[in-house]
């Protein structure tokens, strides 16, 4: 016990001084509400429901990330438009439940649902946490700036008729022998 | 007539005096609690309680509306007397130990040829504290932490004495006030340097602080000998280790540190300069050190620290019988 | 300082009958602090204040302290207590009482005759005095007393290290 008295006793005093450097470092903290937090573009946080290029909306209702989401905080009800379009009628997450995995976005066909990086979105009722889709909805593209569902689609709606869409050949009359 | 209000003006000065001095050490010591957070944001590169107050200078004042006001729980197995008295002990045995500290050549309580015995007096008291505190709470986990608290405390106060007694020899006096007088040319921490190695880590130890902070190990004990203390008893608890930190750190500016000795500035700021920077090695070594198993800690007291207080003690004497004027 | 005398005997007398008397052996054990406390104050109020503060480390500071945890450990019970009071009958403390009240008597009657008419004089005696006493005249007694703590000291650590080091070669063998 004595030899290693000494070594010992140096090996406590440099991490005594070790430590006491740390006082002129730059802090890892940062005091958030004046100073803004970093948040990466990837970050998973409040969800949205986008708009295609042209404006429209984005989601069909086909109800896929309700279907993926773990804890069932997605609830939603199909529409159809008159030319043929299928839209929420609503829309409607419970964000006092969401865990923000990001499953919603990963499952949707059509880059309508996304999670952007926010994360300030206290309220005093946990009422005030379910927002509808008016709350949801934002007038932009979102993440994905050229994708546009119904022009890739093969579904027929108002003024694009089968094989129209970009990419697609006519369909194919399977009535005749013809090639 | 015209001397006995002579009298009653001095007696009350002196009273208004220890009052100041027990206000000055109690608030010291709660300021520390802050001061403490804020030094191990600091070494911890975060900022620390920054937010009540300018810069966190308020952050006190909320930790003593949040104290006063928690529900103050008596557990129902607890044995109600002792576990009443023990917070109080822990704080009394602390607060009195103040009154034989010199601040300054005018300021100081006591002036007693016994000073450093009633410190360890104190110290012993104190050890009851922990012991009442663990034992009335009718916890195991309370149990443990206190018979580790008593078992640490007792093992280290037995070398802590002899590590104060090779001062002892070389101011000649018990009285804390003729020690300052005797390092006028040379502070103590040269003459006696394992006195005050061995002094310091006994300071820490029975002031139950980090690294040898046993008793109240949160990881093992789930915090010891307080744990079913709440509101102000356990803010007695919380406040009694601070005060024994000032008090420990004071006591070493006071034996190794000549006192209020110093040149160009006043003695008191020379006496306060020293204890913080005192207690701010408290702080360092708490942000540093990690906390050794039990029974190392144990043997390190008695296998290294008792042997080399005794050999410190020998050489010391020897010197002062070699060096010293054969008498008749 | 003869009030505070008389003040601190009173509480050394009626702690130490509560020692006695109380049934719970650790509020028993701090009666009994409380009473080492109040007779060190008494050695205070003599001009003493070295040996109170003696009493105070030792007494109270060490040796009861060990007294205390042991007892803490012996997971004390109702049942424990109601043993005890059963212990308090009359029957068991009237033999005792009459006898230390005889030797009351016998204690009342010599003060009496020997030397009542001291009083406590205001000078204090200090840490000096008391070494060069004891290193004085006294100092073939301190010797031995020495010699016979190094005797208990080799004799306590001789006592720990065989058990373990059975335990040890127990295991050896094993």
């Amino acid at each position: 016990m004595w030899t290693s008295l000494i070594p010992a006793t140096w090996s406590q005093l440099r991490t005594l001084g070790m430590v006491f450097r740390h006082a002129f470092r730059k802090r890892e903290t940062v005091s958030y509400p004046e100073e803004a937090v970093y948040l990466s573009p990837r970050f998973r946080g409040r969800i949205v429901l986008t708009r295609d290029p042209d404006g429209e909306e984005r989601c069909v209702a086909c109800n896929l990330c309700a279907v993926a989401c773990p804890v069932d905080c997605i609830a939603l009800e199909k529409g159809e438009a008159e030319d043929g379009r299928w839209y929420p009628a609503s829309f409607r997450i419970n964000f006092s439940r969401c865990i923000y995995c990001g499953m919603c976005e990963e499952a949707c066909p059509t880059s309508a649902i996304q999670l952007t990086p926010d994360f300030e979105m206290s309220e005093y009722r946990r009422q005030d946490m379910v927002y509808e889709k008016e709350d949801l909805q934002i007038d932009g593209p979102g993440k994905d700036h050229d994708y546009h569902f119904y022009k890739v689609a093969g579904l027929a709606i108002a003024g694009k008729g089968k094989g129209e869409a970009q990419d697609e050949k006519p369909p194919r009359d399977v009535r005749t022998l013809l090639p | 007539m015209n001397g006995s209000t002579e009298m009653l003006v001095v007696v009350l000065a002196a009273m208004a005096q220890a009052l100041a001095i027990l206000a000055g050490a109690l608030l010291l010591a709660a300021v520390m609690t802050v001061v403490e957070r804020r030094l191990l944001g600091l070494w911890q590169d975060r900022h620390g309680p920054n937010r009540v107050g300018p810069w966190g200078s308020l952050q006190l004042v909320a930790d003593m509306i949040k104290i006063l006001f928690k529900e103050d729980w008596i557990p129902p197995f607890a044995d109600r007397a002792l576990f009443v008295l023990a917070p109080a002990i822990a704080m009394a045995s602390l607060l009195l130990s103040f009154m034989i500290i010199p601040w300054t050549p005018t300021w100081g309580v006591a002036d007693w040829h016994i000073g450093l015995l009633f410190f360890f007096a104190m110290a012993g008291i104190n050890v009851y504290a922990v012991l009442l505190g663990g034992w009335s709470s009718g916890n195991k986990y309370a149990l443990l932490g206190a018979m580790r608290a008593t078992a640490q405390t007792l093992s280290y106060e037995v070398f802590m004495g002899l590590s104060l007694m090779g001062v002892v020899a070389l101011a000649g006096s018990f009285n804390l006030r003729d020690i300052v007088a005797a390092q006028q040319g040379l502070w103590f921490i040269v003459p006696q340097f394992f006195g005050f190695c061995t002094f310091l880590v006994a300071g820490v130890a029975v002031t139950h602080r980090h690294p040898f902070d046993q008793p109240e190990a949160e990881q093992e004990l789930a915090d010891g000998y307080h744990i079913e203390y709440s509101g102000m008893k356990f803010g007695m608890f919380y406040v009694g280790e601070y005060l024994g930190m000032v008090l420990v750190s004071a006591l070493i500016v006071t034996l190794f540190f000549g006192g209020w000795h110093g040149p160009w500035l006043p003695p008191f700021v020379w006496f306060a300069l020293k204890t913080a920077a005192l207690l701010v090695l408290f702080v360092l070594l708490r942000a540093s050190l990690p906390r050794p198993r039990f029974d190392r800690m144990m043997s390190f007291g008695w296998r290294v620290c008792l042997p080399l207080t005794l050999i410190n003690l020998l050489v010391t004497g020897a010197a002062i019988l070699w060096l010293s004027p054969a008498a008749d | 300082m003869e009030l505070a005398f008389y003040a601190s005997g009173l509480v050394a007398v009626l702690a130490t009958l509560r020692v006695i008397t109380s049934t719970n052996p650790i509020h028993a054990l701090l009666y009994l602090i409380v009473s080492l406390l109040a007779v060190a104050l008494v050695f205070f109020a003599l001009g003493a204040p070295f040996a109170g503060a003696l009493e105070v480390i030792v007494y109270a500071g060490a040796i009861m302290v060990l007294f205390v945890f042991v007892v803490m450990m012996l997971n004390l019970n109702a049942a424990v207590t109601a043993r005890e009071r059963a212990w308090l009958g009359p029957r068991t403390w009237v033999g005792p009482s009459v006898l230390a009240a005889l030797l009351l008597v016998v204690l009342l009657a010599t003060l009496q005759h020997g030397d009542i008419g001291r009083v406590i004089e205001g000078d204090t005696l200090t840490a000096k005095a008391v070494g060069m006493v004891l290193f004085g005249p006294w100092l073939v007694v301190v010797e031995l007393v020495a010699m016979l703590l190094l005797a208990a000291l080799v004799t306590a650590s001789h006592v720990g290290r065989s058990v373990s080091r059975e335990a040890d070669s127990g295991r050896d063998g094993a």
